[in-house]
C-alpha cells in the first residue's frame, strides 16, 4: 500500500516545482515531508535516584536527609563536584557530558514527575508507567504503541523498534513493533552456500494470525528492508564515541537506523542497574558509574546525529524515584518521584520543569519520598502531542481524568 | 435375521469406533502431559508413557530420587564446582584482586598488574589465579549443568520445577558474592525442596547466603544501629527494605496480597540482623543480635512480641506461608506454568485449596493440575510458547541427542542469545513465564537460527543425528522423508498450512538435491527440512 500523505505531499511538490522555484529550495521542501519526527524513549529500570541524578542542592532539607550520600553543593571550576543548573538544581558530576546540551539549551529536565499510584512495586510501576494507566493491570497495550497507531498510518516495518532482546510493554500492541538485539545480527544465518530464510518465511507467512506468525511476517518484512538500507553499514558521524555496553549499543544502533531513513519514528531503550538499595555512593561510586554511561551514551548519541536532533527528541524514565533520605546500607529505597531528561527536537531546554514540592518532612509523599507534581502522562503526553504531532495526546492514556492537563511548555 | 446381524454390526462398529477414538485421546493426552511436565518428548517417549500409563509415569517422575540418572550425571562429571561448598568455592576461585582486575579490564598496564604487593607481569597474574580457576567458571558450569539436566536427565519433571522455582525465589547471579554462593542455593534450596512443600522453600531461601546477598537483606539493621568492625566501622546502619518487600510481593502474598508501605517496614524490622558470616571467606547465613531490632511489631495485624531475635523473622514467615493470598499466589504461578497463560480460575481456586489443605505440599498440587478437566481440555493443547531454554532442550531432545559438559555450556549460550541467560535475570521475578515475553523479531531469528545450526550438526558437544529419524524413509524419498520427520518432530501435529509450505520446499533444488552422478534417486536435504520443522511456529509451542 502506498503511503498516502507521501503521495499528496510529492504532488504538491511537482505542482510547485513547475512554477519555476529555485531547485534547491523545492529539494528542501521535497525532504521536509519524508523527515518524520523521531522520539527515544530511555528507560532507566529499577527506580533511578531522581534526587541525585539532578540534586536539589539549594534544598535545606537535602544533604541531612543524606549524610553519606549527598552530593556536595557544586563549586566553580571544581569539576570533581555537581554541575549548578540554576542555582537550586545541580547535575550529577558523572552526567557531566550533558552540560554542553544544557549550555545550548536542547537539554531540559522535569523533576518531580512520576506517578500518583502508590505501588512501590517496580513491576506494577514499570507497567503503569508503560501502559500509560497507572494503577490498571488489564491494559493490553503499551503507551507508545498508541501514539504510533495514532500517527499518520505510514508503511514500515521499522516505525517503533526496541532495541532489546524482547519487546517492552509500551511497544507492545498494534502498531507491529518489532524487537531486534542488534542489526548486525538481524537475520537467517546462511549454512555454506544454502539459506533457510526462504523457507522460513513461508512457514511463518502462512497460516492463522497469532503472536508467533505476525511477529515473524513484521520478522522477515524488516530483514528485507534492513538488507536493502545496508543500516549495518552506516558508521557513526561528527566522531561520537559511544559507551561500550548495553546502552550505548542500543543508541549507536537506533542512530544507524535513524540515518538508513528505514521510516523509525519511535525507539525503545533500556539501561538498568538503578536499583540502589545498598552503597549507591555520590560523586563516585555505583550510581555514578551508571549515570556516566547514561550520560555518555545520550551524548555521544546527540553528536551522532547532528543536526538531525532537530527532529529526535530523546526521553528518559523510570518507574518511580527512591526515598529522600538515605537507608542504613548507605542506599535508598523505593519511593515515589523522579526526575525525567528530555532532549532535542524544538525542546526549550536550559530549564528545570515542574513544581518543586519541597524536601521537607511535611512536604514528602507518606512522609518519606519526593511528591509528585507532574503526573508522567503530562509530559509524555505534552512530546507525543507536541513533537510527534499527535492531535489529542491525552487519548494516549485512557482514563486519564485531567481532562486539560496543564502544559509544561517544554516545546518552542 | 438380517436385522439381527445389522444390529450385531452397529453394536461392534459403536465398540470398535470408542476404542480407536480412545487410542487417538489417549496419546493426544500423553503427549500433551510431556510437552508440559517436561523438557520436550524424545522420539521414543510417548509410545513408553502410553504402554506405562500416565499416572504411573506421573508418579515416577514425582519420586526423582529413585530414577536412574547415571546418563546425565555421567556428563555432569566434568564440572568440578557443582559439589563445592561456599567456603571451598570462595578458597579455591578467589576473586583477583579488584585493582588488578580492574586495570585489565580498562586495558591499563598491557604487562604488569597491581596485586597490592607490587607489580604482577601477565603470568604471575595468569599463575595466582589461573583461568580455570576464575570465579566466572563456577557460574558458567552451573549454567551448563542446568542445560545438561534439562536434555539428558531422567528426572525431567524435578527440572521442570527446578526451574520454576528458580525463577519464582530469583537471584541474579553476577551481583556482588553471589557468583560463590548460586551453586550452594540451587543445591541445597531448590533442589532440596522443589518438590517437597512450598514453606520449606521460603524457609531455606530466607537464611540463605545467596538470598540475603542478592536483596540486600543481610545488611539490614535496627535504627541507630553503629557498625562495629570493617572498613565501614564507625558508620550508622539501618533498616533495607528490598528483602521485606519481595518476600511478600513475590516469594509469598503476591502484590495484590493485601499489605502495606508500614507491613514492608515491620517485616523489615523483623528480619533485621539475618545476616552472612565472613561473606568472602565462610559465607554461611549468621543472626546478629546487635543488628536486630528488639521492638514489637505488627504483621499484617498480628503482633509480634518484643525481644524475639531470630525468631521474629521466622514468625514472619510462618505468618506468610500460611495466609491464603499466598496459596491463591503459588496456585495461579503453578496454573499458568502447566496449563494456560490465563489460568483457569475454577483449577486456582482448587490447586489453592490443595496448598491450604497440605501445608502447601509441591505434589499435592501437581497432581492436582494434571488430574483436572481444565489440564486436559482440547483449548489447552499448545497454547504454552517454549521458554528458549525449553525451545533448545525440546530440539535436542526431539532428535534425541545426546550432549556433553561442553554441549550443555553451547546449549545455555544458545538460550542465552534468545533471550533467557540461565541465572542472569537480573529482576527479583526471575524470568516471565508468559508468551508475550518471548515472542519478538530477534528472538524468533535466533530460534530459528538455532534450528539451523543444530540441525546440521554444528553446536559443539551436542550429537544429533537427523538422518537417524528418517532411517526407515525408503530411498529417501522426499515426501516419505517429510512425513517421518513430521511424525517425529511434530507429532503429526503440522497445520495444514505448514504442511503445504513444507511439501512446496521439496521441490526446491536446494532441498533435493540430486545425486552425484545424476542418475540415483534424489537425495533430499533432510538438515535442510529438519531445520526447518524445528524452526516452525508449530514447534514453538508446547
Amino acid at each position: 500500500m502506498m503511503d498516502r500523505r507521501v503521495l499528496l505531499k510529492a504532488g504538491a511538490c511537482a505542482a510547485v516545482a513547475t512554477i519555476g522555484f529555485p531547485r534547491f529550495l523545492v529539494r528542501a521542501a521535497a525532504a521536509a515531508p519524508a523527515r518524520r519526527k523521531i522520539l527515544v524513549a530511555i528507560f532507566q529500570r529499577g527506580a533511578v535516584d531522581g534526587l541525585a541524578m539532578v540534586a536539589p542542592h539549594g534544598d535545606r532539607a537535602y544533604a541531612g536527609a543524606r549524610p553519606g550520600i549527598a552530593l556536595q553543593a557544586p563549586k566553580q571550576g571544581d569539576a570533581e563536584r555537581a554541575v549548578d543548573l540554576d542555582g537550586f538544581f545541580a547535575l550529577h558530576p558523572a552526567l557531566m557530558p550533558l552540560a554542553p546540551l544544557w549550555t545550548s539549551r536542547t537539554l531540559a529536565v522535569v523533576h518531580a514527575c512520576g506517578s500518583h499510584d502508590v505501588t512501590r512495586s517496580h513491576f506494577d510501576a514499570q507497567d503503569y508507567m508503560e501502559t500509560g494507566t497507572p494503577g490498571v493491570k488489564s491494559t493490553a497495550d503499551g503507551w507508545l504503541a498508541r501514539a504510533v497507531t495514532a500517527l499518520p498510518q505510514r508503511r514500515s516495518p521499522f516505525r517503533a523498534v526496541a532495541l532489546a532482546p524482547t519487546l517492552p510493554r509500551s511497544l507492545r500492541g498494534d502498531a507491529g513493533a518489532i524487537a531486534m538485539p542488534s542489526i548486525e545480527r538481524f537475520d537467517v544465518r546462511a549454512v555454506g552456500t544454502s539459506t533457510a530464510r526462504q523457507g522460513f518465511e513461508s512457514l511463518y507467512e502462512q497460516g492463522v494470525q497469532d503472536l508467533l506468525h505476525g511477529t515473524g511476517r513484521e520478522t522477515f518484512e524488516a530483514v528485507r528492508m534492513l538488507k536493502q538500507a545496508n543500516a549495518g553499514r552506516i558508521t557513526t558521524a561528527n566522531g561520537a564515541d559511544y559507551p561500550r555496553g548495553r546502552l550505548g549499543d542500543a543508541l549507536r544502533q537506533i542512530a544507524q537506523l535513524i540515518r538508513a531513513d528505514v521510516g523509525l519514528e519511535v525507539a525503545c531503550a533500556d539501561t538498568d542497574g538503578w536499583d540502589t538499595h545498598v552503597g549507591q555512593g555520590a560523586e563516585q561510586g555505583q550510581l555514578a558509574n551508571r549515570l556516566r554511561d547514561l550520560g555518555t551514551a545520550i551524548a555521544a548519541f546527540t553528536r551522532d546525529m547532528g543536526d538531525r536532533m532537530s527532529d529526535v527528541v530523546v526521553l528518559t524514565m523510570s518507574e518511580f524515584g527512591r526515598t529522600v533520605a538515605e537507608n542504613g546500607s548507605r542506599g535508598t529505597d523505593h519511593g515515589h518521584a523522579t526526575a525525567m531528561l528530555v532532549l532535542g527536537g524544538s525542546v526549550k531546554g536550559g530549564r528545570v520543569y515542574g513544581r518543586w514540592p519541597g524536601l521537607n518532612r511535611e512536604q514528602l509523599f507518606e512522609g518519606r519520598d519526593l511528591a509528585v507534581t507532574t503526573d508522567f502522562r503530562a509530559l509524555f503526553g505534552e512530546v507525543a502531542g507536541r513533537h510527534l504531532g499527535i492531535a489529542e495526546p491525552a487519548k494516549l492514556f485512557p482514563g486519564w481524568k485531567e481532562a486539560s492537563p496543564a502544559t509544561l511548555g517544554l516545546f518552542a | 435375521m438380517r436385522r439381527a446381524s445389522a444390529a450385531a454390526l452397529v453394536a461392534i462398529v459403536l465398540a470398535v469406533a470408542p476404542a480407536a477414538a480412545r487410542a487417538a485421546d489417549d496419546e493426544r493426552a500423553v503427549r500433551h502431559l510431556l510437552s508440559r511436565a517436561t523438557y520436550g518428548a524424545r522420539p521414543a517417549d510417548v509410545a513408553r508413557v502410553r504402554q506405562m500409563g500416565a499416572a504411573a509415569w506421573l508418579e515416577r517422575q514425582l519420586d526423582p530420587a529413585r530414577l536412574d540418572d547415571t546418563v546425565a550425571d555421567a556428563a555432569l562429571r566434568d564440572l568440578p564446582t557443582l559439589h563445592l561448598s561456599i567456603a571451598e568455592l570462595l578458597r579455591d576461585y578467589p576473586r583477583p584482586d579488584p585493582k588488578a582486575r580492574d586495570q585489565v579490564k580498562n586495558g591499563e598496564k598491557h604487562l604488569t598488574v597491581m596485586d597490592g604487593q607490587g607489580a604482577l607481569s601477565r603470568r604471575e597474574m595468569a599463575e595466582r589465579y589461573p583461568l580455570d580457576k576464575r570465579p566466572p567458571r563456577i557460574v558458567a558450569e552451573l549454567q551448563a549443568a542446568r542445560a545438561v539436566r534439562a536434555v539428558a536427565s531422567k528426572r525431567q519433571l524435578y527440572e521442570v520445577m527446578v526451574d520454576f522455582w528458580f525463577n519464582h525465589f530469583n537471584v541474579f547471579a553476577p551481583k556482588g558474592s553471589v557468583p560463590w554462593y548460586v551453586t550452594d542455593y540451587e543445591r541445597t534450596v531448590i533442589r532440596r525442596h522443589a518438590l517437597g512443600t512450598f514453606p520449606d522453600l521460603v524457609r531455606a531461601s530466607a537464611r540463605h547466603p545467596a538470598m540475603l546477598f542478592y536483596l540486600d537483606n543481610w545488611l539490614s539493621a535496627r535504627d541507630g544501629f553503629v557498625i562495629p568492625m570493617g572498613p565501614n566501622a564507625g558508620r550508622m546502619g539501618g533498616l533495607n527494605e528490598n528483602y521485606a518487600r519481595e518476600l511478600m510481593e513475590l516469594h509469598t502474598l503476591g502484590v495484590d496480597g493485601g499489605y502495606t508501605q508500614q507491613d514492608v517496614r515491620e517485616v523489615a524490622r523483623a528480619f533485621t540482623g539475618w545476616s552472612i558470616e565472613r561473606p568472602q571467606q565462610l559465607g554461611h547465613f549468621v543472626f546478629r543480635a546487635r543488628m536486630h531490632d528488639d521492638g514489637a511489631k505488627v504483621v499484617l495485624g498480628t503482633r509480634i512480641a518484643p525481644w524475639g531475635g531470630q525468631h521474629d523473622g521466622e514468625r514472619v514467615i510462618e505468618l506468610l506461608v500460611r495466609h491464603p493470598s499466598t496459596a491463591r499466589f503459588i496456585a495461579t504461578k503453578l496454573v499458568r506454568r502447566f496449563v494456560s497463560d490465563t489460568p483457569p480460575p475454577a483449577l486456582v481456586d482448587r490447586v489453592a485449596g490443595v496448598y491450604r489443605d497440605t501445608g502447601g505440599d509441591i505434589k499435592s498440587m501437581l497432581r492436582a493440575i494434571f488430574s483436572s478437566p481444565e489440564f486436559a481440555a482440547p483449548e489447552h493443547d499448545r497454547v504454552k510458547i517454549k521458554k528458549p531454554m525449553e525451545f533448545v532442550a525440546s530440539a535436542v531432545r526431539a532428535l534425541d541427542g545426546t550432549l556433553d559438559a561442553r554441549g550443555g555450556l553451547t546449549l545455555a549460550r544458545a538460550s542465552a542469545e534468545i533471550g533467557e541467560t540461565l541465572y542472569g535475570a537480573p529482576p527479583p521475578t526471575g524470568w516471565p513465564d508468559r508468551a508475550e515475553s518471548w515472542v519478538s523479531a530477534g528472538t524468533l531469528l535466533s530460534r530459528m537460527n538455532f534450528a539451523v545450526a543444530l540441525a546440521s550438526g554444528r553446536v559443539s558437544g551436542v550429537r544429533a543425528d537427523v538422518a537417524a529419524l528418517t532411517a526407515g524413509a525408503a530411498g529417501r524419498e522426499p515426501r516419505v522423508v517429510l512425513d517421518h520427520l513430521l511424525r517425529a518432530l511434530l507429532h503429526d501435529r503440522a497445520s495444514d498450512d505448514t504442511r503445504r509450505v513444507l511439501t512446496a520446499q521439496l521441490t526446491e533444488p536446494q532441498i533435493t538435491r540430486l545425486s552425484p552422478d545424476d542418475r540415483g534417486p534424489a537425495r533430499t536435504d533432510v538438515e535442510k527440512l529438519a531445520a526447518l520443522v524445528l524452526g516452525s511456529p508449530e514447534f514453538q509451542r508446547r
